[in-house]
């Protein structure tokens, strides 16, 4: 009963018609589009082996790339496409949401409808459609009278199988920008929130049951020529769709948006810039769970207004750059550079969000281990686990390269699980941020970096070109500049992985407001 | 010949890859005739059925539908104007039997309350029970009454020829005896011209008024089944003396009266 009381359900209900309205018509969407495409290839093909086997042979290929890496691919995508649009054609469009998502969810609905619909169609007793000729029928009606009837109840399976996998794999489109029920699951890892975890995964699993169920009333009344069953299932389809479409034409502006990254950190600063907003009269709302290579390039495309981004990783991403410079000096430069995009850096929120290499200070102390130095020594004896991007980007290698460090075993985790697993002695040593608040919690050391292989990471606001000139919202936003110190935050994200009702993202925003004025 | 032409085949050639399937094959069908083909399975008794509709088209030679050349009538048409009786049945097993049988006249345009009283007429002449078989599905009939359906579906755009795929082939011998006595009389008392085949020269005799048959694709003779006694070909003689060996074993073999 006390899981049911918790208040947190009445938070997540609240988001409800808007994560759900969006995860219906980007999901319909994809799979109406995914049909529009699918079906007449299976029809157009059906009698054609060679392009039959090639077109089944890709829809299978698209499979099997995982639907993250699927619906990230077409950010990058459809951003090239933009840009040569508007290079030809003057005209361009939004890479960021629902665009990628929908075509890269209408994509993944191809191979269970293009299968089922060859198979339907390859499945017929050839003496049928002799006989569909013999009394007279042209290719045509032989297809709607004969083969396509007779198809149906393979192919409608097929079409079952796509809208259940299309909802599914909706929850990964919240990187990429679309709003989806993804938005519950995503925050909830991140924030370490089960409960909105468990209503993302149940709403979007009944969701699926529920347009599954609709569509099998569409198939049983085809197939039993019943037209008031068809015509039940079409409307309950149609009505899903103009239920969610209500809330999002009441909600025409949504004023200022702040984005946010996958991770803790981000969803409390993007509460607490929210929060400034409307404290000074402006309207906002915040677009969370935004993949780290997205957000940047949605700032550049004016997709969102504003976001927290850390100079380090500006500087090995965006800039390039491999070299290592004194922070002001990093900081000065990046400005110039960003300024080159339009993008305005504010400013420094007064706190770091570096990498750093982590130990439990209890063994770190046994080993004689104060720097990564000390630490090579021990590294070939040691696994080191690190979150998904960490062994991929360019300052490990300066790690590597500036301590000779080479560890037994590499792992890559999720951030929060990352911390558990030093506690409970899994692994030896990670590869933490330093605002994180659970290197006080578990008792861990962070080990110092004498060789300055990490390049600074100042938390740095960041506006979009077209809020360049916005007076307001950089005089609503400049309270906020030197303000949160390294404790503090320390302490914010510590509050915000707890697993009660406090530690939601606005309730902590609010306490990091409350103590940034205090201290 | 004085009577009128319901179908001519003139040297028609039909090859698959390097089979010829029908090897320059000439025959007349008059109309009101009850012709049968009869050949082994690969004698080309099917393709030659089959290209009087165009489901297959010719690769030489010229065939006639009452005096059309085949090759300059649209193929849907044709076939609307042909009944066609498939080997068991080729009902539509989605479609009831009411919906298989009224199909043509549908394609054709006619009114659906005209359809539904055609279905009626059509259902009392081959024998079925109107308020028993009209809404069933095809699957619960049984192998004798789904061929009854499947000559309805072919009369029901009332057409004057009707082409027929060993129809009875597949059924029981009692069934099959009476559904050939059936059909017979409806030829008889529709005027119709009935082409059908079959690889069995008894049923052949019992219902053909001339019987032509084939192997390896060529027409070996044709007549009468008393003119195809006089044939000296040495295949069609052999098939002429199968059934009548067997009535002599039979004979033998069951007295008299022994079935009464």
């Amino acid at each position: 009963m006390s899981l049911l009381a918790d208040p947190r359900w009445g938070e997540a209900l609240a988001h409800l018609p808007d994560y759900l309205g969006n995860h219906v018509r980007v999901s319909l969407a994809a799979l109406a589009l995914g049909l529009v495409v699918s079906l007449p290839l299976a029809i157009l093909t059906r009698n054609r082996p060679a392009p039959r086997g090639m077109l089944l042979a890709f829809a299978s290929i698209v499979q099997t790339v995982p639907g993250l890496a699927m619906l990230a691919l077409f950010y990058p995508l459809l951003l090239a496409a933009a840009s040569v649009t508007l290079a030809w054609f003057g005209v361009s469009f939004s890479a960021f949401g629902f665009l990628p998502a929908m075509l890269a969810l209408a994509l993944y609905s191809m191979l269970p409808v293009l299968r089922n619909g060859i198979t339907g169609l390859n499945g017929i007793d050839p003496a049928l459609i002799e006989a569909a000729k013999g009394v007279g029928m042209t290719a045509r009606q032989s297809l709607l009278m004969v083969e396509l009837p007779l198809a149906l109840p393979v192919m409608m399976a097929g079409i079952r199988t796509a809208a259940v996998w299309v909802i599914g794999t909706a929850t990964l489109s919240t990187p990429i920008g679309q709003t989806s029920l993804g938005n519950y699951i995503f925050a909830g890892l991140q924030t370490q929130n089960w409960v909105l975890v468990l209503f993302g995964c149940l709403a979007s699993a009944l969701l699926a049951l529920a347009v599954d169920q609709l569509l099998g009333l569409v198939e049983r009344g085809l197939r039993h020529r019943n037209r008031l069953r068809a015509a039940l299932g079409c409307f309950g389809i149609a009505a899903l769709v103009a239920a969610t479409l209500v809330p999002a034409m009441g909600r025409s502006s949504q004023g200022y948006v702040v984005g946010a990254k996958t991770f803790a950190e981000q969803y409390v600063l993007s509460a607490l810039l929210k929060d400034r907003l409307q404290a000074a009269g402006l309207s906002a709302t915040v677009r969370s769970g935004l993949g780290s290579s997205v957000i940047f390039e949605a700032l550049k495309a004016g997709d969102i207004d504003l976001y927290v981004d850390y100079s380090g990783t500006l500087w090995a991403n965006q800039l390039h750059r491999a070299d290592i410079r004194p922070r002001t000096e990093l900081l000065a430069e990046l400005k110039t550079a960003l300024a080159r995009d339009k993008i305005t850096l504010l400013g420094e929120l007064g706190f770091e969000n570096a990498y750093a290499l982590v130990m439990p200070g209890q063994r770190a102390d046994s080993l004689g281990i104060r720097t990564i130095a000390d630490l090579a020594a021990h590294a070939p004896s040691m696994s080191i686990a690190g979150d998904y991007e960490f062994f991929s980007r360019p300052e490990w290698a300066a790690l590597q390269k500036a301590y000779g460090l080479s560890f037994r075993a590499q792992r890559q985790m999720q951030p929060d699980f990352m911390y558990a697993a030093i506690a409970s002695g899994e692994v030896d040593v990670i590869a933490g941020y330093t605002s994180d608040g659970l290197i006080a919690k578990y008792d861990l050391t962070t080990l110092d970096d004498p060789r300055q292989a990490i390049p600074p990471y100042d938390a740095i606001l960041l506006l979009a070109p077209q809020r360049a000139g916005d007076e307001r919202l950089q005089a609503a936003l400049k309270p906020l500049l030197g303000k949160i110190g390294i404790a503090t935050m320390r302490e914010a994200n510590l509050r915000a992985s707890g697993n009660d009702a406090n530690s939601s993202p606005d309730a902590v925003a609010k306490w990091l407001w409350e103590t940034a004025n205090r201290r | 010949m004085p009577a009128k032409l319901a179908i001519s085949y003139r040297h028609v050639v039909k090859c698959f890859g390097r089979l010829k399937a029908v090897d320059d094959v000439s025959l007349d069908i008059a109309e009101g005739e009850f012709m049968v083909i009869v050949g082994g399975s690969g004698s080309g008794k099917t393709t030659l059925l089959r290209l009087a509709n165009r489901l297959i088209e010719a690769d030489g030679g010229n065939i006639t539908v009452e005096g059309d050349n085949v090759s300059n009538v649209d193929p849907v048409a044709l076939r609307r104007r042909i009944g066609y009786v498939f080997q068991s049945g080729g009902l539509f097993p989605h479609l009831s039997v009411a919906d298989n049988i009224g199909i043509t006249p549908k394609l054709l345009g006619m009114p659906t309350a005209n359809i539904s009283a055609r279905v009626d007429e059509l259902l009392e002449l081959v024998q079925l029970d109107r308020a028993a078989h009209r809404d069933r599905l095809p699957e619960a009939l049984s192998g004798g009454q789904r061929q009854r359906v499947g000559v309805a579906r072919a009369l029901a755009a009332r057409p004057r020829i009707v082409l027929m795929d060993e129809p009875f082939g597949a059924l029981d011998p009692l069934t099959r005896d009476t559904l050939g006595d059936d059909y017979r009389s409806l030829h008889r008392k529709l005027g119709l011209t009935s082409v059908m085949i079959t690889h069995d020269m008894t049923e052949a005799i019992l219902l053909a008024d001339r019987i032509a048959v084939m192997r390896a694709g060529k027409l070996l003779a044709q007549g009468t089944p008393k003119e195809l006694t006089k044939s000296g070909d040495a295949y069609v003689m052999e098939l002429l003396r199968t059934p009548r060996r067997q009535v002599e074993r039979l004979n033998a073999l069951l007295p008299e009266s022994g079935c009464a």
